[in-house]
């Protein structure tokens, strides 16, 4: 039977989450993560997280978490984001990575990576993009060369736009390993230490200013064989898997955008809408507000079935396109009520919130390029959804 | 938390499904354009469809809004004729509300099929008030019954010809009588108007996913260029955004008939954003469904039309899109 309400014992999973926050999330607000100055403070944070048992609260309790269920990771989000607390510097290793080291990992992976993991002592990135390999992910020309020797593969190639590159301890991407194989045959999924002779990461600034944001050259850096995830030329499976992850329900909770459309009422209450505009900026704050709850409703939906043992599908495009779009959406209804106080930035004197908006509106700019381009997710919308034909 | 519906409510939903698909095809929508009556009415009360809102005691299923949406959904998808929201979302579940007399008197004919009941709010046209034995009219601050004999009828032709409107003048205006006033009143007939924007807001759902059905098929048949229309992209997106919208209105919508079905006090706010979401897909849907289509589907040969016209005659249809904006405005804004 459908039940839209919280049972007791989730409400007192909230209850717990939100004292523990409140007692122990900073004062200030944290500076952004994506910043020389600000990553350390985050990163400081997050181990705060980890050691209070809220970093990673729907993995099991050997690994840094808490068994919580989906239904209460939900609910922890909401919490997080809730008390104003900013997107986690670990989110790459813990939303993206993790899922496919529980589904594709030996053992001996998953107890090295994953306390390390959650408890920030490793930064992970992400080493997809290429040059030459974006969108068309398959075209990838990195190479793993077999070192028998070592034990292992030497990498040489590039990556790029690899988010927090410059902060991060270690990189998970794909590499060519089988020469002869085209497309996406003979690659493998490889854990790559970035302390290491033969990387070099080389910081490339971003349109929103932030930095973090890199490019990564191999020339003879090396992987052992421990460190391939699901098996020599396998990678493209587990790299699918994983950009369902980025693409479903962990990397944007609704409890992120739900603060948001909340700090953009508050905005609205503070500050009204220009003269000019009274009424198209109200209904786009409360069009803001309305897609933050739709989004919402269709995640409880979403968890209903995985609760119940189905897996996320190519739907997972769908949720894609509406959160990067909806975040846009949001921070352009936040920049019309600013009106001629829109461009404003940190240190100008009649800066509104130090002029977060203007970033947050850049960064959510990214949106829909990152994660694979919106459209590529319609593409795969319309085929693997719909079933209208590839050619 | 568990946000889907049960195997007996998706079973019934299923059973209807079958039923439209049989009986109510595009040839049946087209005849009613036409003034052709369906005998669809009295199979659907057999059904138990019409009395779905009805106690069982009056001879209905009595069942809730949760299964009333799902119904209601398939019926869009159909394109169904019918006064199905008017009698069994609207005026049925209000009926059963005031209860006593009134309900004994009238929910067992609309259960068995005999009554089609239509409700008249101010500022909106009564559809089939022609076919309706029972008229029930929110007026200022009453609720209150309007014999059809004692109404006047004036048509007004409109973009869907198998969904008539009409404009209801009573000649005598406080000659009918009274069910409610007061307060009363006016809860039960914005829990009426609220019901029929519910119920709206499925169809278009429905709606929606039909011209998605049919739009998918067809570019999947024709051939351009070597290939088939579907191949390319810019098919793909138009079709895409559709799905992207309809994802987004189903849950919004399901959950305004749960708010309805345990009677949170933010059930209007919750029925208006069914119908802004609902709406918005359905007419992304009329665009991009006839634009993939072209030419053919801008003839009155295909059926495409029928559903786009159906689409435009509900917007407006207990509140349109707007309206019911600013009601969630006033709501989160004050």
């Amino acid at each position: 039977m459908m039940d839209l309400r919280w049972s007791p014992a989730e409400d007192q999973f909230r209850a717990e989450a939100r004292a523990w926050l409140e007692a122990n999330a900073p004062k200030d607000p944290l500076p952004h993560g994506d910043t020389f100055a600000g990553f350390p403070v985050n990163r400081a944070w997050e181990r705060r997280l980890f050691e209070g048992g809220w970093a990673v609260v729907s993995w099991p309790r050997e690994y840094g978490g808490r068994d919580a269920s989906l239904w209460e990771w939900l609910i922890f989000e909401e919490e997080y984001y809730r008390i104003g607390l900013p997107q986690r510097v670990a989110q790459n290793g813990i939303f993206l990575l993790a899922p496919s080291i529980f589904d594709f990992g030996t053992q001996d992976q998953r107890d090295e990576i994953l306390p390390r993991m959650a408890g920030v002592d490793d930064i992970w990135c992400q080493g997809w993009s290429e040059p030459n390999a974006g969108s068309d992910l398959a075209g990838i020309r990195s190479t793993g060369v077999r070192d028998d020797a070592a034990g292992g593969w030497r990498l040489h190639g590039q990556k790029t736009w690899t988010t927090r590159g410059a902060f991060a301890t270690k990189l998970f991407g794909l590499f060519r390993t089988d020469p002869s194989a085209e497309r996406h045959r003979g690659l493998s999924y490889l854990l790559v230490d970035l302390d290491q002779e033969g990387v070099d990461v080389r910081p490339v600034d971003k349109l929103d200013g932030d930095a973090g944001f890199a490019e990564v050259f191999f020339d003879g850096a090396f992987v052992p064989d421990s460190a391939v995830l699901g098996g020599v030329d396998k990678g493209w499976e587990v790299a699918m898997a994983t950009t369902g992850s980025e693409r479903g329900l962990t990397l944007r909770s609704p409890g992120r955008f739900m603060a948001a459309a909340a700090r953009l009422i508050d905005l609205y209450h503070r500050i009204g809408a220009p003269t000019h505009d009274e009424q198209g900026a109200r209904d786009a704050v409360v069009e803001a507000w309305m897609d933050a709850e739709a989004y919402q409703l269709n995640t409880l939906q979403t968890v209903t079935r995985l609760a119940e043992g189905a897996t996320m599908g190519p739907e997972s495009s769908v949720n894609k396109v509406f959160w990067s779009e909806m975040d846009i959406r949001l921070n352009e209804a936040a920049l019309r009520l600013l009106g001629p106080r829109a461009p404003l930035v940190e240190g100008a004197p009649d800066a509104v919130d130090q002029g977060t908006w203007m970033s947050a509106f850049m960064f959510a700019l990214a949106g829909p390029i990152y994660a694979g381009t919106n459209e590529i997710q319609r593409n795969v919308i319309a085929e693997r959804v719909l079933g209208l034909p590839r050619k | 938390m568990h946000f889907a519906f049960s195997d007996d409510q998706r079973a019934f939903r299923d059973a209807v499904r079958d039923f439209l698909e049989r009986e109510c095809p595009p040839s049946v929508v087209r005849a009613a354009w036409n003034g052709q009556l369906s005998n669809l009415w009295p199979q659907l009360a057999e059904m138990g469809v019409v009395g779905l809102t009805v106690p069982e005691a009056m001879g209905g299923l009595g069942m809730d809004d949760l299964d009333l949406v799902l119904i209601m959904e398939e019926t869009g998808r159909a394109g169904l004729a019918e006064p199905l929201v008017e009698t069994t979302a609207v005026v049925a579940p209000l009926l059963a509300a005031i209860g006593g007399t009134v309900a004994a008197e009238h929910l067992p004919g609309i259960a068995d099929g005999s009554t089609i009941a239509v409700m008249t709010f101010d500022a909106e046209y009564a559809p089939w008030a022609d076919r309706a034995g029972l008229v029930v009219r929110a007026a200022a601050d009453t609720v209150e019954l309007v014999s059809s004999e004692a109404s006047r009828l004036r048509p007004q032709a409109n973009v869907d010809r198998a969904r008539p409107l009409f404009d209801i003048a009573p000649r005598v205006l406080d000659g009918g009588p009274v069910l409610a006033s007061g307060p009363a009143a006016t809860a039960l007939a914005r829990a009426a108007a609220d019901r029929g924007a519910l119920a709206v807001s499925a169809q278009l759902c429905g709606l929606a996913a039909r011209m998605l059905d049919i739009t998918v098929e067809y570019v999947k048949e024709r051939r351009q260029f070597g290939v088939p229309i579907g191949s390319y992209q810019a098919v793909k997106h138009h079709l895409a955004n559709v799905e992207l919208e309809l994802a987004y209105a189903r849950p919004v919508v399901y959950r305004a008939a749960w708010s309805l079905h345990v009677g949170d006090p933010l059930a209007p706010v919750h029925c208006s954003m069914a119908k802004v979401y609902a709406a918005k897909a359905a007419s992304t849907a009329v665009k991009a469904c006839l634009q993939c289509h072209g030419a053919i589907a801008y003839t009155l040969e295909h059926d495409l039309h029928l559903f786009m016209k159906r689409v435009w005659a509900l917007l407006p249809a207990y509140g349109d899109p707007r309206w019911h904006r600013a009601r969630v405005a006033t709501h989160v804004l004050g």
